[in-house]
């Protein structure tokens, strides 16, 4: 049997927007009833693309988490709905009537991830169907992956192993955006955004050269992890939990040891770190 | 009715184009047959490297039925309601007055009539007009066909070119390495391979690539740079904004003061002299005159060594940073990457923005331009390719219905000598004088830059009438409020534009005529090709796609094809026969241009019309030839760059430049302008007329404005004309029921001037003043504002009044018109002092 996922890799991502803008120019005044009735032009982005800049001058950076509905296995939205408006077809695609769905508006306010809208003129809920009338004309895969220029969204049979986005599925870890919402999700991610800390080392009686290969060490839930100055004395460490203290230290021989306690409330710049001599 | 579906193709990219009931109702990425797409295959650190079988389109080409069906669409041919061609003109009313619907025949006649007027009373030379670039693709409707030859009819005074976008790589590169017949470019050929096998660092330096897209080429170089990132290639981006490609790419940000990049590049040779870390045989038997630089470099010139430190306080990046780049780039194979193209970018578009990129090239001499990994790579072309198969494209005489003599059979002559520079028409018409240097496109020779022009010429008349076609110089140019005074000028006795849309200029015209799109008519084109000055463009692409351009629907409204449009003005001067070579319709000159290509031996015009496109496949057996690996190994040059002049000369082995070397000191700036202390013979550091040297405005006005090309539009393309990009936030935001285009601001700034995220601010200069909304972001340096050039909506609160604040977002309105330097007539739009404030309304 035919099991539909869509992957979507945030390290890939560029921001460019196809996704959303061929998604758009799918929908936008097109009727596909009974899969979906005409996108308006306002208010409606089936493929939303959310920018997330992180860290601050001179160490930001910027991530986008393309979210379309996730075609939830536990999804709120067919809970909430009445009379069958909201189904899920044997690939998992769940899909909204829109003629059993005129007037429930609840659908809407069921989803968590903030991705089905309402259609004020038709008083109808919306959302992404991973263009479903498109595949079952044959076509390979929705808009929006057709478009993506860089790989980061990858379609297919997670039930066929050599399908691209089961291969994938198999090597890398996939995750859940949003876990607490509990409702397993079909589409999933790969690296998602968390936080990060970041500096540069700097030696006072040096501050001509930067400071290469100085050991920096992060202590905090989990363990001790190490890393070492690159070439420009900068330092990173990704990965991290929010709302978490953790110790960091930057030595090396020669110099006083620096300890700074961060709380990763947000992400952390601490900008240079200057080392004096012992 | 059924669907119908048609192919057409667009400045970036091709598409399949769905109709339903006579409404485009989808337009997708080019869908192609299984096997017509043959990919390529790169080898390179025991991995295989090979293109997927679609074409990627940039962001706007999927937003382009709406574009197509935009309410701000031109639907009728209109005339000014205090125009009066027999009476009152009231030019003063240019871009105020409101416009009343004509008859396309009443239009057609009045404009007609006023061309012959002008004409018999002052000559040909008193017509002049200018068009867009890029707003449609094909070579059948491209500003090169159908306006050229009626206006050479016209015998009308062209306006020149501005090598717009890279001027600092055309005025002063080409002195340095030549390629002027790549108007200052490198060639890139083959290094896409040349970086996977062989780099170790890419430096981008004033080049976002993800944004600019290698022009016309789509997205598909997004996937090269996804393999260079995965192999590990070091990345590191120059740039006072966190750019996009950046962000996605990671690597070092180093962000340099405005203006300053020159100095960090002589810091960077000066460490290499100081170490001994370049490469001494390449400059001995490559280069020229770098013992005059070196004294330079090392202070005994001018008493200033060009040490890091100095550097670090020009340009407000960290010696210890500029000393690290050097060494790396000396220790590893480096590539530079200084530009879309391999040369643009912001920081040539400055005042002595020529420096810049002389010293690009000559940082990568130094290091051996040409060897594995040490190319100029813009990383958005040089896929491999497959040269042989012609086909015409708009940068060459035989692609243009104004001048193919293996198309036409009728070719109008323009006898007018007079010319105008596009940066200055507006001074030109309102000071009625103008002098500068260079023809424009300087693509034939180097000599081309010191050509001398005054306008008015001698025995030529002042411009009387201005045919306006596409395009909103009001977002593009500099010191756009020019442009707005030039329209109210009495001297401008009849103004046409015609175009698809509103653009910011339309409303200054006495008569308003509505062209159609592409996908509207009849065309023929190959996906980014250009040929001319930039021969083999689409090799930016990973295959190379000829489309058949289908009309998929019918002209909206009242519009009519560009062709269309000078073809009934010409009948009303009784030269219809004459302008349309006897009754040729589009598709007959599609076909002529079709029939004369080499796609014509590869498949029929019945089968190519009949499927849409044809796919030029790299042939199994293909040799790459990398880029200037000729020149570094001192061989004959085996690239097929067509347009270099030496090639097939006994020459074959050298550059372009006079000397055949990479010149430190510039023969051919030493032969016209010796005493040039603006673009010295060997080149220098000089701090900008508008920066942080000039105390008294700086301290009047202390932010720099970096004002890019745009991601989310193309030049002022798409942006209006397009609402639905109005949903991207990268592009414009919307609050209070407007879309506001962002001004990006550091934190440190926005907070001195209580600036909150999302408010609505003022920048200002003397210049004018324009509305942004504010993104408070750490994205970029502090002292630097951030906004995209090419806003197309021009919205100032009193219509047509320049002093009046703009609320569309021209921030060119607020960039200086000074040229380059005395000598180089290229505009300098990054050397632009601002202030800005809450704006309370």
């Amino acid at each position: 049997m035919v099991r539909l996922g869509l992957l979507i890799d945030i390290t890939k991502c560029s921001g460019c927007h196809n996704c959303f803008l061929a998604c758009r120019d799918e929908y936008y005044g097109n009727d596909y009833s009974p899969y979906s009735a005409p996108q308006p032009l306002e208010g409606q982005q089936w493929m939303q693309i959310k920018e997330i800049e992180r860290g601050e001058y001179p160490r930001p950076k910027l991530d986008y988490i393309p979210l379309p509905c996730l075609h939830c296995e536990e999804a709120p939205c067919m809970a909430a709905a009445t009379d069958g408006a909201v189904y899920r077809r044997e690939d998992g695609i769940v899909l909204i009537d829109p003629v059993k769905a005129k007037g429930q508006r609840a659908i809407v306010g069921s989803c968590p991830y903030r991705v089905v809208f309402w259609n004020q003129e038709l008083e109808i809920p919306q959302k992404c169907t991973l263009c479903a009338h498109l595949l079952d004309k044959g076509e390979k895969e929705p808009r929006c992956v057709e478009a993506c220029p860089t790989g980061a969204l990858v379609f297919g049979d997670l039930d066929d192993p050599n399908s691209a986005v089961a291969k994938l599925a198999a090597e890398k870890d996939l995750e859940v955006y949003h876990p607490e919402y509990g409702t397993s999700p079909r589409v999933r991610y790969i690296g998602i955004p968390k936080r990060f800390i970041a500096g540069e080392v700097v030696r006072d009686d040096m501050r001509g050269e930067c400071a290469e290969g100085v050991r920096v060490t992060l202590e905090g839930p989990g363990g001790v992890r190490e890393t070492y100055s690159d070439s420009y004395g900068d330092f990173e460490f990704e990965g991290l939990e929010k709302n978490t203290t953790y110790t960091l230290r930057v030595e090396l021989a020669g110099y006083v040891p620096q300890t700074f306690e961060v709380v990763t409330n947000k992400d952390v710049v601490l900008g240079e770190i200057v080392l004096t001599r012992a | 009715m059924s669907e119908q579906v048609f192919t057409n193709l667009t400045n970036s990219g091709p598409v399949t184009v769905y109709v339903k009931d006579g409404q485009i109702v989808r337009i997708r990425p080019l869908v192609v047959a299984d096997g017509d797409m043959k990919p390529w295959t790169i080898e390179a650190g025991g991995k295989k490297y090979s293109p997927w079988k679609k074409v990627t389109v940039s962001p706007y080409i999927l937003a382009e039925r709406r574009r197509i069906y935009s309410d701000e669409r031109i639907r009728y041919p209109m005339k000014r309601v205090d125009f009066d061609p027999d009476g009152e003109r009231n030019p003063q009313n240019r871009g105020k007055s409101p416009f009343v619907r004509i008859s396309w025949d009443e239009a057609a006649t009045l404009v007609a009539k006023e061309l012959m007027r002008v004409r018999e009373t002052y000559g040909g030379s008193a017509i002049s007009g200018i068009t867009s670039s890029h707003h449609n693709w094909g070579i059948v409707g491209y500003k090169m066909g159908p306006f050229a030859r009626f206006m050479n009819m016209m015998e009308f005074t062209p306006v020149l070119d501005n090598p717009d976008s890279w001027e600092g790589w055309h005025w002063g590169a080409s002195h340095t390495y030549g390629f002027f017949w790549r108007l200052g470019m490198p060639e890139q050929y083959d290094l896409l391979q040349d970086a996977l096998q062989n780099a170790e660092m890419i430096v981008f330096w004033s080049n976002d690539p993800d944004s600019t897209r290698g022009t016309y080429s789509g997205q598909d170089s997004a996937l090269w740079r996804q393999w260079l990132k995965e192999k590990g290639v070091k990345m590191v981006f120059i740039d006072p904004f966190y750019n996009y490609t950046n962000a996605v790419m990671g690597g070092k940000w180093i962000a340099p003061r405005m203006g300053t990049d020159t100095a960090i590049a002589m810091a960077i040779a000066f460490v290499w002299i100081t170490e001994d870390t370049y490469n001494k045989d390449y400059v001995a038997n490559r280069t020229l005159g770098f013992e005059k630089f070196k004294p330079y470099v090392l202070g005994e010139t001018d008493g200033v060594p060009k040490t890091p430190e100095w550097a670090a306080e020009e340009s407000g990046v960290e010696a210890r940073v500029i000393r690290t780049l050097a060494r790396e780039w000396a220790a590893k194979r480096t590539v530079l990457s200084g530009g879309s193209r391999g040369g643009e970018g912001g920081a040539c578009r400055t005042a002595y923005g020529t420096e810049w990129a002389r010293m690009m090239v000559l940082l990568q001499a130094m290091q051996g331009l040409g060897a594995p990994g040490r190319s100029i790579w813009g990383t958005t072309m040089g896929a491999p390719f497959y040269a042989d198969p012609w086909f015409p494209s708009y940068g060459e005489p035989e692609a243009r219905m104004s001048s193919s003599t293996l198309v036409a059979k009728y070719i109008p002559q323009n006898p007018t000598k007079q010319r105008l520079w596009r940066l200055t028409v507006p001074q030109a018409i309102l000071e009625g004088h103008v002098e500068w240097y260079g023809e424009g496109f300087c693509g034939k020779s180097l000599e081309q830059q010191f050509t001398h022009f005054v306008y008015p010429m001698e025995g030529h008349s002042e411009i009387k009438l201005w045919y306006r076609y596409g395009g909103s110089f009001i977002g593009t140019m500099s010191a756009t409020n020019n442009w707005v005074r030039m329209y109210q000028s009495p001297k401008l006795e009849f103004v046409v534009n015609q175009d698809i849309w509103w653009q910011s200029e339309t409303r200054f015209a006495d008569v308003i005529l509505p062209a159609c799109t592409n996908f509207e008519r009849d065309d023929i084109g190959e996906w980014a090709a250009i040929n001319g000055y930039t021969v083999h463009a689409s090799n930016g692409c990973n295959y190379r796609v000829v489309v058949r351009e289908k009309k998929c629907i019918e002209p909206l409204w009242e519009s009519k094809s560009d062709y269309q449009i000078f073809s009934l003005i010409a009948d009303k001067m009784g030269l219809w026969e004459e302008y349309t070579d006897g009754g040729k319709t589009e598709v007959d000159w599609a076909r002529g241009f079709f029939e004369i290509s080499d796609v014509a031996k590869m498949i029929s015009w019945e089968e190519f019309d009949r499927k849409g496109y044809y796919i030029i496949n790299v042939p199994d057996d293909y040799k790459p030839t990398p880029g200037l690996r000729w020149f570094y190994e001192g061989r004959p040059c085996d690239t097929p760059d067509l347009g270099n002049p030496k090639r097939l000369t006994a020459q074959r082995d050298q550059l372009g430049t006079f000397s055949g070397k990479i010149e430190f000191e510039s023969v051919s700036l030493k032969q016209y302008f010796p005493d040039d202390d603006e673009r010295p013979v060997v080149p220098r550091y000089i701090p900008s007329w508008e920066g942080h040297h000039t105390k008294e405005l700086f301290e009047k006005y202390p932010l720099a404005l970096v004002s890019p090309h745009p991601r989310f539009s193309f030049h002022c393309h798409y942006d209006k004309h397009t609402d639905w990009l109005n949903d991207i936030p990268g592009h414009r935001i919307k609050k209070d029921g407007y879309a506001w285009w962002p001004a990006r601001i550091n934190p440190v700034d926005a907070a001195e001037r209580g600036i909150k995220n999302h408010d609505i601010v003022r920048l200002y200069n003397d210049r004018g003043s324009v509305l942004c909304i504010a993104v408070v972001t750490g994205r970029v340096r502090p002292g630097v504002v951030h906004s995209y050039a090419s806003s197309a909506l021009y919205d100032p609160l009193v219509p047509g009044n320049p002093e009046a604040p703009d609320k569309g977002g021209c921030v060119n309105i607020l960039t200086s018109p000074r040229m380059m330097s005395k000598n180089v007539p290229g505009m300098t739009p990054n050397s632009c002092l601002i202030e800005i404030e809450k704006w309370e309304g």
